[in-house]
C-alpha cells in the first residue's frame, strides 16, 4: 500500500511542479516583454 | 479544441479515472493493492510514445517544409514527453520494487526505455546549448527523428529477449489480457492521459512560441542599441 501511495503522489508531485515551471517560465517571459516595450518607450522618446 | 475546454475535460476524465482505479476496478490476485500502480503506469508510457511520435512527425515535417511553428510544436512535444517518460520510469521503479524485490534492473526493456529517457534530455540540452534559432531548429529536428528509433526497440525488447519485466497483457498473444473492469479503468486512464497531454502540449506550445518572440526582440533591440 506504501508503494500504491508513494506512486501517486509521485505522479500529481510531478505534474504539479512541471505547471509551476510553466506558469514561472511564463511570468519570465511577460517581465522580459515588459522590459522590452519600456526600451522601446524610451527609444521613441 | 477551445484550451479551458480541454482543460475541463482532462480534470473530469482525470477523477473517472481516479474513481475506478481505486474503486472500480478489482485487486489483482498475485500484486494485491499495488496493481493499481499499472493503470497509470502504462497510461504514462504510452502518452510518452504519443509525444515521441510528434516529434518524430513535426520534425520531419520542419525539415521538409522548414516553419518555425513545426519546431515549437516538436520542441514541446519532447518536454512534455519527457515529463511522461519521468513518470513511467519512476512508478515502474516503485511498482518494481514490492513486485521483483528489486528497484532496477538492467534489463533489455528498461535500459532501452532509459535510453529513450536519456535521449529526450539530449534533445532538450541541445536545444539549450545551441544559440542560433535556425540551426537549433534544425539540429534538433535531426536529433528528434534519431530517437524515435528507439521506440519500436522499446516495443519488441520483451517480446524478442527473456526479460525482467512481464509479457505484454495487451496486445500480448495468446495468454494475454485482462479482467473487463481493468481494461475499462485501463481505456479511461489513457483518455485522461491523452487529454491531459494534448493540454499541457499546447501550454507548452504558447510558452515557446513567445519564448521565442521575446528573443527575436531583445535581438532586434541589440541591434539598433549597437547602431
Amino acid at each position: 500500500m506504501n508503494y500504491l501511495f508513494a506512486s501517486y503522489t509521485v505522479i500529481w508531485l510531478l505534474l504539479f511542479a512541471y505547471v509551476i515551471s510553466i506558469a514561472r517560465r511564463q511570468k519570465k517571459v511577460q517581465d522580459d516583454l515588459s522590459e522590452i516595450q519600456e526600451w522601446m518607450d524610451r527609444q521613441k522618446k | 479544441m477551445n484550451r479551458n475546454l480541454l482543460g475541463w475535460a482532462t480534470c473530469i476524465t482525470m477523477l473517472v479515472s481516479l474513481y475506478l482505479i481505486f474503486m472500480y476496478a478489482p485487486t489483482e490476485a498475485t500484486m494485491g493493492d499495488v496493481q493499481r500502480i499499472f493503470y497509470f503506469h502504462f497510461a504514462s508510457h504510452w502518452v510518452n510514445f504519443l509525444a515521441i511520435f510528434c516529434v518524430f512527425i513535426y520534425s520531419v515535417r520542419f525539415l521538409i517544409q522548414r516553419e518555425k511553428e513545426l519546431d515549437v510544436k516538436a520542441s514541446s512535444a519532447a518536454e512534455v514527453g519527457l515529463v511522461f517518460a519521468t513518470i513511467g520510469l519512476l512508478t515502474g521503479m516503485l511498482w518494481a520494487k514490492p513486485v521483483w524485490g528489486i528497484w532496477w534492473t538492467w534489463d533489455a526493456r528498461l535500459t532501452s526505455f532509459f535510453v529513450l529517457w536519456l535521449i529526450y534530455w539530449g534533445y532538450l540540452m541541445l536545444r539549450r546549448l545551441v544559440e542560433s534559432p535556425e540551426q537549433r531548429a534544425r539540429l534538433s529536428a535531426v536529433f528528434g527523428i534519431l530517437g524515435a528509433v528507439d521506440v519500436p526497440i522499446i516495443y519488441v525488447s520483451n517480446r524478442v529477449w527473456r526479460t525482467q519485466h512481464p509479457q505484454p497483457v495487451v496486445g500480448g498473444g495468446a495468454g494475454s489480457g485482462l479482467d473487463p473492469r481493468m481494461a475499462w479503468t485501463l481505456v479511461v486512464s489513457f483518455l485522461a492521459f491523452t487529454l491531459l497531454f494534448f493540454y499541457l502540449w499546447k501550454l507548452r506550445q504558447n510558452l515557446e512560441s513567445a519564448q521565442e518572440s521575446v528573443e527575436s526582440l531583445q535581438r532586434q533591440a541589440q541591434l539598433k542599441g549597437a547602431a
